[in-house]
């Protein structure tokens, strides 16, 4: 099967779990035997387009592995990257037009005029390729999908990973709603990421649930992981949060059970690692808290850093507020680190191994903490168990899914 | 044509309340009162009453013909005391009627057999003091938590004077042998040996409503037939069940009320056939072989062993934390404090740690008040690091008062 793809981040350039999910997708995909022409926003025109090496450095899991055929990646220059909002659009416009003074008319003069602009371009672009299907993620691929649709008449597959009510609570952004609504009311399948996506897609935009199925992400778990943490004594233990530092993800959460385990355990460090727009308050708070000598900020990493990050972690705590599903509990479970992630999370409907918490009851999220640092045969045994669930987390079963649905759309969806 | 044996366990374990790490040093009441009063309420509405009643008026219509065992946990009783002495005046009215046997178990309902000897042996006396207070009956036979069974086991209760002892008939131990005899355990002169017929008991206990299964439906008279096929009279079918089958685990709905109404009726329909309570069955049975059972066994689970309880890191964890407090909650020397220790030996506290997912998973799940296996594992480590150092407190109190430290070191 051949299929046009709309994503909006792709390795290298990475700054949340989309990047990764649609890395992970695509390449389980190609390697199922398919054939997909990835097409994305490329912001930075000096940066090298088609970083295919993205492929060719990661390991091939197995002899066949036939990832680098199969896939495609077109890139589109456009004023877009991952995560973007309306007035941090504004300040990349304007500074673009410093910039670059002739380029100016190119780009869209608001976020939302932007990826419409885009969309067409993109859409143009899939004029030349031949698929059978067309699969996008997230809202800002929906205008390309649209568009591309109405050329080709093909199905078109909406992958809901985020919506704009996980990203910004009652604060959303009525336009990206707009521009969501008409995706889900127009596409022809959707997939959500967990049940609980399911759910808001059915009750905040009332589309109907026969559309909708739910396919989990995964990990790849990598065949070696150098484990650097140990439970000895005079080791002083570090418990992580790893994401973008936003409302979405409940870094303040995090902050504050810091400060009530520290007053029962004193010998313990707190990492936050990533950035994000609640940062510069994070690093207030902790000040006021006093406890800055115990909690470090990393800024954002990716590669070496990030596994060294993992792999010296004892353990990892995902307090996200509205989570449509969330990968890097599962990252951190493949090097052995036990997590504690919150009910309000997609990843928590599937996962056994892991301690559950309501993202607002900071006091029972630090009494977890303090109970998996206090107590080494609770991390052993959820280490052990998280080995054996991994297992049965694996891209490639979720990639199978994914195709089901582009058969049953195939089969069954036709436009004029 | 058999004897057959009807032993029915009934237990409810005292479940702990939401405790966090933060509550250690300042609450220093573990239960879930309000919870334990709902799940009693509830199952006395569905089970106790209305299958207690149903035997009685079995045993009213029957007479002698017709005789049960029962076996009430301590954590029960100190429940029904509490909550529901209505419930335990039904159990008194049915030991008043002659037809019923009350088996001894550990007070707490815990597998202090596998720690502590000592513990162990004084729970069995409790139990056997309270059995005999409420219902009139010095305790003849044994059994063990969730039927926790070995060959040393046995000679222990021989030593305290039980004439039988129950165990699981599994197979890989009864080696084609049938579980239908009365056995002599290796090193016993005199106390025997009742396995339990898995297959029949679970055919009620598990199958009974299974569409399913292909004795889907059983009727009373089916099953008669099936007890009648199982031998002669040197034959006991043992069917040892929870109490809680009857209109809890079994729905009223399902017929199974209707099932144990009729069963009796059906049995004795078969001129040679008896009921017989376990000490009675042991009592007229010579053993016909000798059963070795080195290994510990138990009724739960595919597995038979232990590994319900003490199967991962944290159950070993948590038994060894709370079995190590022993002497210190014994140098106490306040009831209270050891009666919180014990109630935190009840076996269901581990079992709700347990981390096996296969097809027993479902059942664990089902009885399991916490999300997971770590939650489980977290609320009752951190109950017991507040007793802990409430016995450490009132040691270090005692020593002071008595001023005989060293006597405790």
């Amino acid at each position: 099967m051949n299929i046009l793809m709309f994503g909006w981040e792709f390795p290298p350039f990475i700054s949340g779990g989309l990047g990764t999910a649609c890395f992970e997708m695509t390449r389980a995909i190609t390697r199922l035997g398919h054939s997909i022409s990835f097409v994305l926003p490329l912001y930075d025109k000096n940066t090298p387009p088609l970083p295919i090496a993205a492929f060719r450095d990661t390991p091939a899991q197995t002899a066949t592995d036939v990832a680098i055929d199969n896939l495609t990646l077109l890139h589109l220059p456009a004023l877009l990257h991952p995560y973007l909002h309306a007035g941090g659009y504004q300040l990349t416009y304007l500074s673009e037009q410093e910039k670059f003074p002739d380029r100016k008319h190119i780009y869209g003069s608001n976020l939302v005029s932007e990826v419409r602009r885009y969309g067409l371009n993109a859409a143009a672009l899939s004029g030349a390729l031949s698929f059978d299907v067309i699969h996008s993620h997230d809202w800002m691929t929906i205008p390309a999908a649209l568009f591309a649709r109405g050329i080709s008449s093909k199905p078109w597959i909406l992958h809901v990973h985020s919506l704009e009510y996980d990203r910004s609570g009652e604060h959303a952004n009525r336009e990206i709603v707009e521009i969501e609504r008409e995706g889900l009311e127009k596409a022809d399948r959707i997939i959500a990421v967990s049940s609980r996506t399911k759910n808001m897609i059915i009750e905040r935009y009332g589309i109907s649930p026969e559309k909708i199925s739910i396919i989990y992400n995964a990990v790849s778990r990598a065949e070696t992981k150098i484990r650097s943490h140990n439970a000895s004594q005079d080791h002083r233990r570090t418990v992580l949060f790893l994401g973008r530092i936003t409302f979405q993800k409940g870094p303040d959460y995090f902050v504050e059970a810091a400060a009530l385990v520290l007053k029962a355990l004193p010998d313990v460090t707190f990492v936050m690692a990533g950035a994000g727009d609640m940062m510069e308050q994070m690093i207030r708070r902790v000040g006021e808290l006093g406890i800055g000598s115990h909690f470090h900020f990393t800024g954002f990493l990716q590669g070496e850093d990030l596994e060294r990050i993992f792999s010296t972690s004892d353990l990892y705590v995902m307090p996200s507020v509205s989570e449509p599903f969330g990968i890097s509990p599962l990252e951190a479970m493949s090097y052995d680190v036990p997590v504690i992630i919150s009910r309000q999370s997609g990843v928590s409907e599937i996962l056994k191994c892991a301690l559950k918490v309501d993202f607002w009851d900071v006091t029972e999220m630090a009494s977890l903490i303090l109970s998996v640092l206090k107590r080494p045969a609770l991390a052993d045994a959820m280490a052990t168990e998280a080995r054996k669930e991994l297992k049965n987390i694996q891209w490639l079963k979720s990639a199978e899914k994914i195709i089901a649905v582009y058969r049953e759309a195939v089969q069954t969806v036709t436009h004029p | 044509m058999p004897s057959v044996c009807l032993y029915f366990q009934i237990h409810q374990p005292r479940r702990l309340k939401r405790y966090s790490f933060f509550d250690i040093g300042r609450i220093h009441d573990y239960e879930d009162e309000d919870e334990n009063r709902r799940i009693l309420d509830r199952v006395a509405e569905k089970c106790y009453i209305p299958a207690g009643e149903l035997l009685l008026s079995l045993i009213k219509k029957y007479g002698d013909a017709f005789r049960v065992a029962f076996s009430l946990s301590g954590a029960l009783i100190d429940q029904l005391e509490h909550f529901r002495p209505d419930i335990l005046e039904l159990f008194q009215r049915l030991a008043q009627t002659g037809s019923v046997e009350f088996l001894n178990e550990t007070d707490a309902h815990s597998l202090s057999f596998l720690f502590s000897l000592r513990e162990f042996q004084e729970q069995v006396l409790r139990h056997r003091e309270r059995t005999y207070r409420l219902f009139g009956q010095v305790g003849r036979t044994f059994r063990n938590t969730e039927l926790i069974y070995n060959d040393s086991l046995a000679v222990a209760m021989e030593k305290m004077g039980y004439e039988a002892i129950l165990a699981e008939g599994t197979e890989n131990i009864l080696a084609e042998r049938s579980p239908n005899l009365v056995y002599r355990p290796p090193a016993c002169k005199t106390i025997r040996l009742l396995l339990r017929n898995y297959k029949l008991s679970d055919d009620v206990a598990f199958r009974f409503a299974d569409h399913h299964w292909q004795g889907y439906p059983l009727t009373a008279e089916k099953y008669a037939g099936l007890l009648h096929q199982s031998g002669g009279a040197e034959k006991v079918v043992n069917l040892f069940m929870d109490f809680e089958t009857f209109g809890e685990h079994q729905w009223q709905e399902t017929g199974i009320f209707a099932f144990l109404k009729a069963f009796p009726g059906e049995l004795l329909r078969y001129p040679d056939s008896r009921f017989q309570t376990p000490a009675e069955a042991a009592a007229s049975h010579e053993p016909a072989d000798v059963f070795a059972c080195p290994n510990v066994i138990s009724w739960a689970d595919e597995e038979r062993d232990t590994t319900a309880w003490l199967g991962n890191s944290l159950q070993q964890d948590a038994a060894k934390t709370i079995y190590g407090l022993e002497t210190a909650a014994r140098l106490c020397d306040d009831e209270a404090l050891l009666a919180k220790w014990r109630m935190l030996q009840t076996s269901d506290h581990f079992y709700y740690m347990c981390t096996k997912w296969s097809a027993d998973g479902d059942v664990h799940r089902y009885f399991n008040p916490y999300e997971s296996p770590y939650a489980a594992y977290i609320n009752y480590m951190n109950i017991v690091d507040d007793l802990s150092r409430m016995i450490g407190k009132h040691t270090k109190e005692n020593r002071h008062d008595t001023g005989t430290g060293t006597l405790f070191i």
